[in-house]
C-alpha cells in the first residue's frame, strides 16, 4: 500500500499499543501466580512456588479438569461427523432450502449463549425429562461446535472443486470407496483445524454449560467461576488461570503446524 | 463386497438420496434437537407461573412480555444490555480497524504472520481467565491504578467502566480477524490507482478502504454484539451491582425458578440478533463470518 510515512508510523505505535493492552493482563495473571501476597496487589510484595504446588495438590481442579477434556473430546468427535455430512451435503448438492440449513448451524453461535443455554436445559429437563449431568454438557457442547467443523469442511471442499471426486467416480469406484480413498484424506488437515477448534470452543465454554451441568460435574471454567469469590482459593485459582494461558500456546503452535487450515480456521473461530 | 457395490451404486446414481443421508443426522440434531428448544423455550415464554406453587401453567398470557415492557428495572436492563453491547462493538471496531490494517497492507509477511498469531493467542486463552484477568487489573491497588497514580486518576473500579472494558477486550480477536481478513482481500493496485489520482491517505481510507471492508466489520459486529448481549458472567466478575439481561435470565432460571419470564427476557437478545442479522444480510457480511 502507497501509505506515506508518518501513517506507517502512527499505525505501527497503535497496533504495538494494542498488543501490550492485549497481553498486559494475561503476563500479570501468570507472575501473580508467584506473588507471595494473596490479594495480589501491585506491585509483588515477593515471589514464591507455593501456590503451584497447592494448585497441583487441588483434587477439585484436577477432576474438573478431566470432565473438561472428556466433555470436549467427545463432543468434538460428535461435531467432526455431523459437520462433515452437512457440509458434504451443501457443498456437492443443490437442493431448496440450503441456505436455512446454513443459517441453522450458524445459529447455535450467532444467537445469544445464555439463550442456547436455557433453552437446552428447559427442552433435556422437561421434553426429554433427562437429569442434568455429564450426557447434557457433552449434547449441549457438541451442537454449537458443528459449526467450527463445517466452516473448516466447506472451505476446503469449494477450494477443491469436485473434479477429483467425479475422476474417481469415472475410474468405477463408488461412492463410499470415493469418499474413503479421495475426499476424507483431502479434508484431512481442514479436520483438524476444525477439530482443534472444536475442542477449544468446548474446553473454553461457560455460559451454556452453566445451564446444562448438573450439580455434580464441574468443567474447569465452572470450577474456577465457582472458585473465584472465594479469597482463600484465589492463589489456587490464579495458578489455574497462569497454566491456562501458558497452555494456549499450544493450539496455536499446531494450528501454525497446519498448513493453510489456519486461514479457513479464522472464521468459525468462536 | 457385491452389497457395498449395490448401496454405492445406489447412492451414485440417486443424488438426492446422497444428499438426504448425509444430511439427516446433522438436521435431526440440529433442526429437531435444537430448533426444538428454541421453539419450546419461545412457547414457555407466553405461559404462566403459578405465584404460589411456582409451577409453570399452561395457559397462554402476555403477562410476562407485559411485565417486561411495564417495570421499569428490567426496561433499564435492556436498554443497558443494548448500550453496553453498542458501546463495545464501536471499541472494538476503533481499535481493530488500524491494527488490521497495519496487520494487512503495512506489515511485512512475517510480521504479518507473527501478527496473526499474536492476535489469535488471546482468543485461544479461557474466557473466564481474560475476565478474571482484568478483575486483578481493575481492583483496588492492581496496575491500573498504579499506573493511573501519577496523572492524579484512580482505577474506575468494578462497574460499568470496567465492564465494557473487559468485554471489549474478550471479544478484540473477532473484530481484527474479519477486518483484516477483508483488507486483505482488498487489492493492493485499487489503493494505488487511487493514490495515482491524486488521493491522499486519509481519502482513500474514507472512499476506497472503508465501504469494501464495511462487510467485515459488520461481521465482527454480529459476534461483538451477540456475545456481549448474552453474557451475564463477566458483569459479575467485574460489573459491580450493575445487572444485564443475562443475570435476569440466569436468576430466573435459578434462583427464582420462573422459567416462562426468563423465557420472555431471553427473546429479547434473540429479536434483536434476528432484525439485525436480517439487517445486514445484504451487506453481504454472513458470507464473510
Amino acid at each position: 500500500m502507497t501509505v506515506s510515512r508518518g501513517f506507517r508510523i502512527v499505525l505501527r505505535a497503535l497496533t504495538v499499543v494494542a498488543l501490550v493492552v492485549i497481553y498486559a493482563p494475561l503476563a500479570l495473571v501468570v507472575l501473580n501466580s508467584f506473588n507471595t501476597n494473596k490479594s495480589f496487589a501491585w506491585p509483588p510484595t515477593g515471589l514464591t512456588l507455593h501456590w503451584w504446588g497447592a494448585a497441583a495438590r487441588s483434587d477439585g481442579a484436577r477432576a474438573a479438569l478431566l470432565v473438561s477434556v472428556e466433555v470436549a473430546l467427545i463432543a468434538t468427535a460428535v461435531s467432526l461427523v455431523l459437520g462433515t455430512m452437512a457440509a458434504l451435503a451443501l457443498q456437492r448438492h443443490r437442493f431448496f432450502g440450503r441456505n436455512a440449513v446454513s443459517l441453522l448451524i450458524i445459529l447455535p453461535i450467532a444467537l445469544p449463549g445464555i439463550v442456547t443455554g436455557i433453552a437446552l436445559n428447559n427442552a433435556f429437563r422437561t421434553v426429554f425429562g433427562w437429569e442434568l449431568g455429564f450426557a447434557t454438557i457433552v449434547v449441549a457442547h457438541a451442537t454449537f461446535c458443528i459449526v467450527t467443523v463445517f466452516n473448516n469442511v466447506q472451505a476446503r471442499l469449494r477450494r477443491l472443486g469436485g473434479n477429483l471426486e467425479e475422476a474417481s467416480m469415472d475410474l468405477g469406484a463408488g461412492t463410499v470407496t470415493t469418499f474413503r480413498l479421495v475426499t476424507l484424506p483431502l479434508l484431512r488437515s481442514a479436520l483438524l483445524a476444525g477439530g482443534l477448534l472444536a475442542f477449544a470452543l468446548s474446553f473454553d465454554e461457560i455460559i451454556v454449560t452453566t445451564f446444562t451441568a448438573g450439580a455434580r460435574e464441574q468443567t474447569l471454567p465452572l470450577w474456577i467461576f465457582n472458585n473465584l469469590f472465594r479469597p482463600n482459593q484465589a492463589p489456587v485459582v490464579n495458578v489455574v488461570a497462569a497454566v491456562l494461558i501458558v497452555a494456549s500456546i499450544v493450539p496455536i503452535v499446531l494450528a501454525q503446524r497446519l498448513s493453510g487450515a489456519q486461514r479457513e480456521g479464522l472464521a468459525g473461530a468462536r | 463386497m457385491a452389497a457395498t457395490t449395490g448401496t454405492s451404486g445406489l447412492l451414485h446414481r440417486r443424488p438426492a438420496l446422497r444428499a438426504g443421508l448425509l444430511l439427516a443426522p446433522p438436521m435431526l440434531w440440529l433442526g429437531v434437537a435444537y430448533l426444538g428448544a428454541l421453539a419450546a423455550l419461545f412457547v414457555t415464554a407466553f405461559w404462566a407461573q403459578n405465584s404460589f406453587t411456582g409451577d409453570v401453567e399452561r395457559t397462554w398470557t402476555l403477562a410476562n412480555f407485559h411485565d417486561l415492557v411495564t417495570i421499569g428495572v428490567y426496561r433499564t436492563i435492556a436498554l443497558r444490555t443494548l448500550a453496553i453491547a453498542l458501546l463495545v462493538t464501536v471499541v472494538d471496531a476503533v481499535i481493530a480497524f488500524p491494527v488490521a490494517l497495519y496487520m494487512a497492507k503495512v506489515a511485512s509477511p512475517r510480521v504479518q504472520r507473527l501478527l496473526v498469531v499474536a492476535v489469535l493467542m488471546p482468543l485461544w486463552a479461557s474466557y473466564l481467565v481474560k475476565a478474571y484477568a482484568w478483575r486483578g487489573m481493575l481492583g483496588t491497588g492492581g496496575l491500573v491504578s498504579d499506573l493511573l497514580k501519577p496523572f492524579g486518576l484512580d482505577t474506575p473500579g468494578y462497574g460499568l467502566t470496567a465492564l465494557i472494558v473487559t468485554l471489549a477486550y474478550l471479544w478484540l480477536p473477532y473484530m481484527v480477524l474479519p477486518i483484516y481478513a477483508g483488507l486483505e482481500r482488498l487489492p493492493g493496485s485499487l489503493l494505488e490507482a487511487s493514490a495515482d489520482l491524486g488521493a491522499r491517505n486519509g481519502t482513500t481510507l474514507r472512499r476506497i478502504v472503508l465501504p469494501t471492508v464495511f462487510p467485515a466489520f459488520v461481521a465482527g459486529s454480529i459476534f461483538t454484539f451477540s456475545l456481549t448481549m448474552g453474557d451475564y458472567i463477566a458483569v459479575r466478575i467485574v460489573g459491580g451491582p450493575n445487572q444485564m439481561l443475562g443475570n435476569v435470565v440466569y436468576d430466573n432460571v435459578g434462583a427464582a425458578n420462573n422459567l416462562p419470564f426468563a423465557a420472555a427476557v431471553a427473546t429479547v437478545p434473540v429479536v434483536v440478533m434476528l432484525v439485525y442479522l436480517a439487517a445486514v444480510r445484504r451487506t453481504g457480511a454472513l458470507e464473510s463470518l
